[in-house]
C-alpha cells in the first residue's frame, strides 16, 4: 500500500482495520464486537486449553483427510477427463452441477447416511474441495501442447509413463491453482459439517461460545482459523509461483 | 565425410531396390471432409536425405505423422526396412517443429527422455546423452531449462533427443522454421556433416525451397488439393563440392528456380 508515494509495511492496512475493530468495540456499540484488545488476551488464554487443542486436532484431522481425498481422487480424474471425451462427455455435467452447487444443504443427508460423526465431516470436506481441482487438473490437461503428447508417444511412452511423467507435470501450474482454491474450499467444509453437526471440533466450540454469548472467544476462535486458512492458501500460492515460470511455455 | 558423400553421389546416379529404408505406398488420410493426403506413394532411400517441400496445407505433415506412426492412414502401408508400420517405434526419431521440449526438465533430461521412456538406466542414458549434447555443441548447457535456451538451442535440444535413441530413420518436421535465419544456415551446414557421418536415414519437411535444395539428396515436391507427389529431384554434382559452395553452384540455382517454377502456381 502507498500513500503519498510512501510505500507502507505490508500488512499495514490489516492494523488499520484492527484499530477501526478496537475503537467499535472499545465503545460498545454491540455486545455483537468485544475491542480487538479482549479478543487477543482470550485467544491467549484459550489456545492452549485441552478443549481448544481436542478441537484443532479433530478439525485438523477431518481437514487433512478431506483434502487428502480431494486430491488423490481429485487429480486422477481430472486427468482421465482432459485426455478422455467418453469420460468427460459423462463426469462433465456432474462436476459442474457440484461445482456450484450449494452442498451445505446436502450435510444432514450425510450426516443421516453417515452418521454424525468424523466421517461425515471427512466427506463433506472432500465434496467441498474435490470438484474445482477436476475442473483445474481438466483445464490443465486440455492445454497440454499436442506436440508434448506427440512426443511422449514417439519415444513410446507407456499410458502409465505419459501419465506420470508429462500430462501431470505439464498440467501442474492449474492443478496447483485449483488445490489451492479447493484447499480454501475445504477449510469451509469442515467448518460448515462440524457446525452443522455441531458436537465435534470448533463446531462444538462455536456451539458453546454462541450460546452464552462469550463473544470474544468466538471471535478469537475465527481469528485462528482464518489465519490457518491464509496461511495455507499462501504456502500453495507460493508452491504456485515456484511453477509458474514454465506456465507460459508449454 | 568425403568418401560417403561419394557414396552417397553413386546411389544418387542409380537408386537400388533393396535401399529403401522407408516406403509410402498408397497412402490416403482425411481429417473428416479435407482430403489431407490422397493416394501417395513415395521412397526414401537409405543413409540418405529426402526432403518433403511444398506449400502449406499439402499434406507433409500428416505424412510424416503417419511415417512416425503417430496418425493411422485411412488407406495404404508404411514400410520401414520391410516391416509395416503400426504405431511409434524404437527405429524412428521424431524433431518437432516447435520443439516439444519439457519445460520443467533441463537439458540434460530433455535430451535422455527418449531413452527414459524406454527403460534406459539412468546413468547410462546420461552418459549418451552428454555425449549427444556435445555433438550439438550444447556442452555447458546441461543444466539449464528450455526457456533459458534460444530458439535454436532448443532445437539442438531436441535433435540430439532425437539423435540418442539412435533410430535409423530420423523424421523432421520443419524443424528450423522456428529459428532465426543465421541459426538456421548454420542448422542447415550441420545437418550436411550429419546426414553425411551418421548412417541414418533423414525425412526433412520444409517450405523453403533453397533449403530442400541445399540439405537434400533427394526432392519430393508435393502439391495440394489433391495432395499429390508432383515431381521427384536428385540433385547430383553440387553435393561435392563443399558445403560453402553448394549455394554458388549453377546447377543449386537452376533446381532452385526449376521449384519455383512449379510451385508458383500454388502460392495464394
Ligand atoms: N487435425 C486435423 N484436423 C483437421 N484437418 C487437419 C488436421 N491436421 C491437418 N489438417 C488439414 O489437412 C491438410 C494437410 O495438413 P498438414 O499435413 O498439416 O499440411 P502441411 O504440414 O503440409 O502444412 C490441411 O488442409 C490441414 O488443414
Ligand atoms: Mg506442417
Amino acid at each position: 500500500m502507498y500513500i503519498k508515494g510512501y510505500k507502507l509495511p505490508a500488512m499495514s492496512s490489516l492494523l488499520i482495520w484492527g484499530l477501526l475493530w478496537e475503537i467499535v468495540g472499545q465503545l460498545g456499540l454491540t455486545f455483537f464486537v468485544p475491542p480487538l484488545s479482549e479478543v487477543f488476551v482470550t485467544l491467549f488464554n484459550i489456545i492452549g486449553t485441552p478443549a481448544f487443542l481436542k478441537a484443532l486436532s479433530e478439525t485438523a484431522q477431518a481437514f487433512l483427510a478431506g483434502v487428502f481425498f480431494s486430491v488423490a481422487i481429485g487429480i486422477p480424474v481430472g486427468i482421465l477427463m482432459g485426455r478422455s471425451r467418453l469420460l468427460d462427455e459423462l463426469l462433465l455435467p456432474w462436476v459442474n452441477i457440484f461445482v456450484s452447487a450449494p452442498l451445505t444443504a446436502l450435510v444432514p443427508v450425510l450426516m443421516v447416511l453417515f452418521g454424525f460423526g468424523l466421517k461425515s465431516i471427512i466427506i463433506t470436506t472432500t465434496l467441498f474441495g474435490i470438484w474445482i481441482i477436476i475442473l483445474n487438473t481438466r483445464a490443465g490437461v486440455r492445454q497440454i501442447n499436442r506436440s508434448l503428447v506427440e512426443m511422449a508417444s514417439s519415444f513410446g511412452a507407456s499410458p502409465l509413463d505419459a501419465f506420470l511423467k508429462v500430462y501431470f507435470w505439464a498440467a501442474l501450474p492449474e492443478i496447483l491453482g485449483g488445490v489451492r482454491i479447493g484447499v480454501i474450499r475445504a477449510v469451509k467444509g469442515v467448518i460448515i459439517g462440524q457446525l452443522l453437526i455441531s458436537i465435534v471440533g470448533f463446531g462444538a466450540l462455536f456451539e458453546l461460545y454462541a450460546t452464552n454469548f462469550l463473544m470474544s472467544h468466538f471471535w478469537a476462535v475465527l481469528i485462528v482459523l482464518f489465519a490457518l486458512a491464509f496461511s495455507i492458501s499462501e504456502f500453495l500460492r507460493y508452491l504456485e509461483n515456484k511453477v509458474s515460470y514454465y506456465a507460459a511455455s508449454r | 565425410m568425403v568418401m560417403s558423400q561419394t557414396d552417397a553421389a553413386f546411389s544418387n546416379a542409380e537408386p537400388i531396390e533393396q535401399d529403401v529404408a522407408v516406403s509410402v505406398r498408397g497412402v490416403s488420410k482425411n481429417y473428416g471432409a479435407v482430403e489431407a493426403l490422397k493416394d501417395m506413394s513415395l521412397e526414401f532411400p537409405r543413409g540418405q536425405l529426402t526432403s518433403l517441400l511444398g506449400p502449406s496445407g499439402c499434406g507433409k505433415t500428416t505424412l510424416l505423422k503417419i511415417i512416425a506412426g503417430l496418425l493411422k492412414p485411412d488407406t495404404g502401408e508404411i514400410t520401414v526396412n520391410g516391416k509395416a508400420v503400426v504405431g511409434p517405434g524404437p527405429n524412428r526419431a521424431f524433431v518437432f517443429q516447435d520443439f516439444a521440449l519439457l519445460p520443467w526438465a533441463n537439458v540434460m533430461r530433455n535430451v535422455a527422455f527418449g531413452l527414459e521412456l524406454r527403460g534406459v538406466a539412468k546413468s547410462e542414458r546420461e552418459d549418451k546423452a552428454a555425449k549427444y549434447i556435445n555433438d550439438v555443441g550444447l556442452q555447458g548447457f546441461e543444466k539449464a531449462y528450455p526457456h533459458e535456451l534460444s530458439g535454436g538451442m532448443r532445437q539442438r535440444v531436441g535433435l540430439a533427443r532425437a539423435l540418442s535413441v539412435d533410430a535409423k530413420v530420423l523424421l523432421l518436421d520443419e524443424p528450423f522454421s522456428a529459428v532465426d535465419e543465421q541459426t538456421r544456415r548454420k542448422f542447415q551446414e550441420d545437418l550436411l556433416a550429419l546426414v553425411a557421418n551418421e548412417n541414418k536415414t533423414f525425412i526433412f519437411v520444409t517450405h523453403s525451397i533453397e533449403e530442400a535444395v541445399y540439405v537434400s539428396d533427394q526432392i519430393a515436391i508435393l502439391l495440394p488439393r489433391p495432395s499429390r507427389v508432383s515431381e521427384i529431384i536428385r540433385p547430383s554434382s553440387f553435393r561435392l563440392k563443399g558445403a560453402e559452395n553448394i549455394r554458388r553452384d549453377p546447377e543449386y540455382l537452376d533446381i532452385v528456380d526449376e521449384i519455383w517454377a512449379s510451385l508458383r502456381d500454388y502460392v495464394e
